[in-house]
């Protein structure tokens, strides 16, 4: 698009605002063709923001919708035509929600379930990267090979014995039945273990062994203080993903007093199919806290996915 | 996610001997003495053993009996994969997951490249673009699901509003065939695009500028740069996004669920391959078939995959393969 930007890499930002150093490389050669180009490059710039702006609107529009919606009675969505401002009913909506729904202990169970698996799969993935990127042991290569092996699998393969698993040791419509397996995974050990290869000096472990500073010991005071910034990254990934999960929820929680935000949600837009903005209400109950957690992390958050991508 | 993004046996090879005083030739005593990095791995290994590789053989087993979890488990030998070869539900479940694949997937990530373009250029609320951007992909699909639904609904959802007031007729988003599949495609691009975008944009973030400053000075114009220069250079990304939703988008589950329930909506026509195993598996009971289909998926995915990897390396290879022969 616009041919003057492009050949710039994209390092931070020139906090000044829009720089533009191309004709000021040259200078002397300020003619009205410079004058020109610089016009058409400030045109360039508007498109590329309008551009992206349209982008951003459909991005972002679902999420408004939604606030409208939670905010307006069932013939006021689908009136024609349609009013695209908050309405009035939100008290009156959450009320409903509250009265035919437990959606309270459904908001509970779920921020239980997230925290406990990002505290668990931080502890649990971290000690094992520590291990892995810091000591050699017999067998080290081979199992960090096989680790590698189970990302190939697909979760859906395991769906049906997975529940008959848990059906057998009593654990269908608990919560441990989505907090436990999934309490350390191959994924976090692999960031955290490149991660830590990088950080951390051999000599400050070694130092530390040579003090007579034990494994665990080394992990607390060294390792987990270096890979401080993974962790906080795999904290929130693995808050959303669990937040956010829903087959295995949908499968392991027969009892209806004891679900997630996800599967509550589902229950009460097959059941109350006729109050739309109750309903959303609820889809709003359930999307905000999440919202909030990634807007705090972002930054992080989408650096670390990217470059995940790129490394591969 | 970014699960298959990673050579690491390569890595994992260099030694990295910190604190490892004696040599591994010890055997038992050498193992006894790295007892605490035993202890530190064995979480994962123990947890994968037990919910991971148990339940997949289990469930090879499973595909080969008919049992529906309560009586006795009968074995049926191939009488599951037999059913399901002939099962016409199961090849609509087929079509449909590749159309909604297909649907989505070739306009997704050409709108992410373009976004990742336009959000190369020097400008300014980058940050603010990039977060509003990626929002989509960390929000629970259930209550998007519900969202969209009344935003495509037949008789008075938001589009075919925005249609009758152009005067276009209104589209049976909801109960034709196509309409459900459209509705469905339209959900993964909202979610995918952004993050496919932001992991474009890294791509192009890692790509050497003397590169584009040599292309200028050649008087390429801005799109014989974007094909001759950033489209070779961001390949290896653009085959890590295919792969990942070529993987995503075959076990599409949640939007046709949320959208159209258990069945897959009029005429099954929103029936994916995931809901079809759920809906045999956990509605019907039938966990020998459930569990044929989830082997069958399996096979699918992964030679869909194969031939996607095929197809995108390929093309990187032609150039110099041609060369090679005209040479010989």
């Amino acid at each position: 698009m616009t041919t003057a930007d492009s050949t710039r890499t994209s390092g931070p930002e020139a906090p000044g605002g829009p720089a533009e150093p191309r004709s000021n490389d040259r200078p002397g050669l300020r003619t009205s063709g410079d004058r020109a180009a610089i016009a058409r490059a400030r045109l360039e710039k508007v498109i590329t923001h309008l551009l992206i702006l349209v982008g951003v609107v459909l991005s972002v529009f679902p999420f408004y919708w939604l606030a409208v919606m939670s905010t307006s009675t069932t013939a006021q969505i689908f009136g024609y035509p349609p009013r695209l401002t908050f309405g009035t009913s939100f008290a009156e909506n959450l009320r409903n929600l509250f009265s035919s729904v437990d959606i309270l202990s459904a908001l509970v169970n779920t921020i239980i379930v997230s925290a406990l698996c990002a505290v668990l799969v931080m502890f649990f993935d971290s000690l094992a990267a520590f291990a892995f990127a810091k000591y050699d042991f017999p067998g080290k290569n081979a199992l960090f090979v096989l680790m590698i092996a189970t990302f190939l699998i697909p979760g859906s393969l395991s769906l049906v014995p997975s529940f008959i698993l848990m059906s057998k040791i009593g654990w269908v419509g608990t919560l441990q039945a989505l907090i436990v397996p999934g309490a350390a995974n191959a994924f976090g050990i692999f960031l955290l273990r490149q991660m830590a290869s990088s950080s951390i000096p051999d000599e400050l472990v070694e130092s530390a062994r040579i003090d007579g500073a034990g494994f665990f010991t080394i992990y607390r005071r060294i390792g987990v203080p270096m890979m401080r910034g993974g962790l906080a990254f795999l904290g929130i990934f693995t808050f959303i993903t669990a937040w956010n999960d829903y087959v295995w929820p949908l499968i392991v929680l027969v009892d209806p007093n004891r679900q997630t935000l996800q599967t509550a949600l589902q229950n009460l837009n097959s059941l109350y199919l006729t109050d739309y903005g109750m309903v959303m209400a609820g889809a709003l109950v359930s999307v905000l806290p999440l919202i909030g957690v990634f807007i705090i992390g972002s930054r992080h958050f989408i650096a670390n996915i990217a470059a995940g991508a790129i490394k591969g | 996610m970014s699960v298959m993004t990673t050579p690491p046996p390569v890595d994992a090879a260099r030694p990295s001997t910190a604190a490892v005083p004696r040599t591994r030739a010890l055997g038992w005593r050498g193992v006894l003495s790295h007892w605490p990095q035993y202890v530190a791995i064995a979480p994962f290994y123990v947890l994968f053993l037990v919910f991971g590789l148990f339940p997949i053989v289990f469930s090879i087993v499973l595909s080969f009996t008919d049992w529906d979890g309560m009586g006795e488990i009968r074995f049926a030998g191939l009488s599951q994969y037999i059913y399901l070869v002939q099962d016409s539900r199961f090849w609509n479940a087929v079509a449909n997951t590749f159309i909604i694949w297909f649907l989505s997937t070739v306009p997704m990530l050409f709108l992410a490249l373009v976004i990742a373009f336009l959000l190369h250029q020097n400008i300014r609320f980058r940050g603010f673009y990039r977060v509003a951007f990626f929002l989509p992909n960390v929000t629970s699909m259930v209550a998007m699901a519900i969202v969209f639904g009344s935003v495509f609904s037949d008789s008075f959802g938001l589009v075919n509003s925005a249609l009758t007031a152009l005067h276009v007729d209104s589209v049976p988003w909801l109960s034709s065939s196509l309409g459900i599949k459209v509705t469905i495609a339209v959900m993964v691009i909202w979610r995918f695009t952004g993050y496919n975008a932001i992991i474009y944009l890294a791509g192009l973030q890692s790509i050497p500028t003397d590169l584009y400053d040599a292309a200028k000075t050649d008087g390429a114009s801005t799109w014989q740069i974007f094909t001759r220069v950033t489209i070779p250079m961001l390949r290896p990304i653009i085959l890590f996004t295919v792969i990942t939703s070529t993987v995503g988008g075959l076990s599409l589950f949640t939007e046709p669920q949320v959208l159209l329930g258990d069945a897959g909506g009029n005429g099954e026509a929103g029936m994916t391959i995931v809901l079809y195993q759920y809906n045999q598996a956990f509605t019907q009971f039938d966990f020998g078939y459930g569990s044929a289909i989830a082997w069958a998926l399996f096979v699918l995915a992964s030679v869909f995959a194969i031939i996607n990897w095929r197809l995108l390396s390929e093309r990187r290879d032609a150039p110099r393969r041609t060369g090679r022969k005209a040479r010989s």
